[in-house]
């Protein structure tokens, strides 16, 4: 029963995540439009160039990634152990199989890409493979499967692309107002485009900001749904527990592994920054992993 | 006061409609997670008679476990529904259990490379059914429970909604091991 409130429970909460999201970058828009005094056309184009954008990173965002950490698909008589507790684990999810990709690196990590289950890949270094027994790997995979299942996979690739919309629409704003200046005093549209553009100029600044920290949150709420969720799959949520002892206690970073990619991994690929102050942690992309071991020893 | 009357009756209609939508899909959900415990259970019983002709060759005298488990095979094929499948595979992988104990007493047999991939095969499958099972048994809950909740179970029987059953695993394995001394 526990952890079926834990999953609800996160599940809210991501939600309402998403929600304000899509408040923020409404409103981001709309007084960016209003603050140029461009009105809506030029929203609207905005809108299409950051769509096209957007489009086409939702297509490619998990091939890119596969070719940044350097990862290469492996058949199944190179590891069938591994081919079949990803068959058997996908099974247990009513899932496809997904693809396998192993990353050559001898620090222990895994992630799972791809926009649905049906283009799912999940992604092991060979650190992972050669220092975990067969219980604790398959708690990591079950881990990767319910990040395809949840559709983290899909929502984080649409994160990042709102990320991005908010990051272009930002420099779209602070680069055009070095034009607008003479046009506005011309209309003389008094105070309330005053008002505006002094909005629009903390948006432009703070935007940036809030738009990665929400980022981060929702990477990191995903994190405890998805270890719930993998405990669910195997019954035996020790396993998953002692396997991220283990990828903890290794302090090699992933190679590999750079800002743009870091969320997706099962327990961040940079190491030795443990001791932080309160604000820094706002910028984790993961939740503490002594704090991931105690909920799941709880369940 | 018509008007009172005729909005509380779309309301009903439209719940109704809404919750027959879920029943229907979960009990989509319950039979196409059935059909994949159906393809591991056909991997099963396509293995099987592999099985019967390495253990043969090298174990003649163990006729008695060969027709047993060729008649459970076969059972298994003509079996209906969630229960009587469970039960029939259930005495499926006891005999199979009996059989790759019995394996040990031939060491010729033991060491063939045939039989050590007809074994790992076997073994994997089980595995594969295990899981597949799980996610049967978490669809049936998922459904049942939709069609006991109040205000459901009031007019589930009237939508003709039945209960599914569970894919249950065999009674031996539930007991307590007794320790005898």
């Amino acid at each position: 029963m526990e952890i079926y409130q834990t999953i609800s429970a996160n599940k809210i909460k991501t939600w309402l995540i998403m929600f304000l999201f899509v408040i923020f970058i409404t409103t981001i828009v709309y007084v960016f439009g209003k603050a140029l005094g461009y009105g809506w056309p030029m929203v609207g184009f905005a809108l299409i160039l950051a769509g096209v954008t957007s489009f086409s990173s939702y297509y490619y965002s998990d091939k890119l990634v596969l070719a940044t950490v350097k990862a290469k698909a492996i058949e199944k008589k190179d590891n069938p152990e591994l081919f079949r507790i990803v068959e058997n684990l996908a099974i247990g999810d009513g899932l496809p199989k997904p693809k396998i990709y192993i990353i050559n690196d001898p620090s222990p990590n895994a992630f799972a890409t791809g926009r649905d289950p049906n283009h799912a890949v999940v992604c092991a270094t060979t650190g992972l493979l050669e220092k975990l027994n067969r219980i604790e790997l398959e708690g990591v995979i079950s881990h990767e499967l319910s990040h395809v299942k949840n559709y983290d996979t899909r929502l984080m690739a649409i994160v990042t692309i709102l990320v991005g919309f908010v990051v272009i629409a930002a420099n779209f704003f602070t680069r055009s107002l070095w034009f607008s200046g003479g046009r506005r005093d011309r209309e003389g549209g008094g105070n309330i485009q005053l008002i505006f553009l002094l909005i629009g100029i903390v948006f432009a600044i703070l935007s940036p900001i809030i738009a990665t920290l929400i980022q981060l949150a929702v990477s990191r709420k995903r994190e405890y749904l998805a270890d719930a969720s993998g405990a669910l799959l195997t019954r035996y949520p020790d396993g998953l527990a002692s396997a991220l002892e283990k990828i903890s206690a290794d302090r090699r970073p992933v190679a590999s592994a750079s800002n743009a990619n870091a969320h997706l991994f099962i327990v961040n690929p940079f190491r030795g920054k443990d001791a932080k102050a309160w604000f820094s942690s706002l910028f984790d992309t993961h939740p503490p992993v002594a704090e991931r071991i105690k909920i799941l020893r709880s369940m | 006061m018509t008007i009172v009357f005729i909005i509380i009756i779309a309301a009903i209609l439209l719940y109704v409609w809404f919750v027959y939508n879920s029943l229907v899909t979960a009990k989509i959900r319950v039979s196409e997670a059935f059909s994949q415990i159906d393809v591991q259970l056909k991997r099963r019983t396509d293995l099987i008679p592999n099985l019967i002709e390495t253990v043969k060759g090298y174990a003649k005298h163990e006729r008695e476990l060969f027709e047993k488990v060729t008649e459970q095979r076969s059972a298994l094929i003509t079996a209906k529904g969630a229960k009587e499948k469970a039960d029939v595979n259930n005495q499926l992988s006891q005999t199979l259990k009996s059989i790759f104990a019995v394996a040990e007493n031939y060491p010729d047999l033991k060491a063939s490379q045939n039989f050590l991939e007809l074994q790992e095969e076997l073994s994997d499958t089980e595995n594969k059914i295990a899981y597949s099972r799980q996610f049967y048994n978490s669809n049936v809950m998922d459904y049942n429970t939709k069609l006991q909740v109040f205000p459901t179970v009031t007019f589930a029987k009237l939508l003709r909604f039945q209960p599914a059953e569970f894919f249950g695993t065999a009674e031996k394995d539930k007991e307590p091991v007794k320790v005898k001394f």
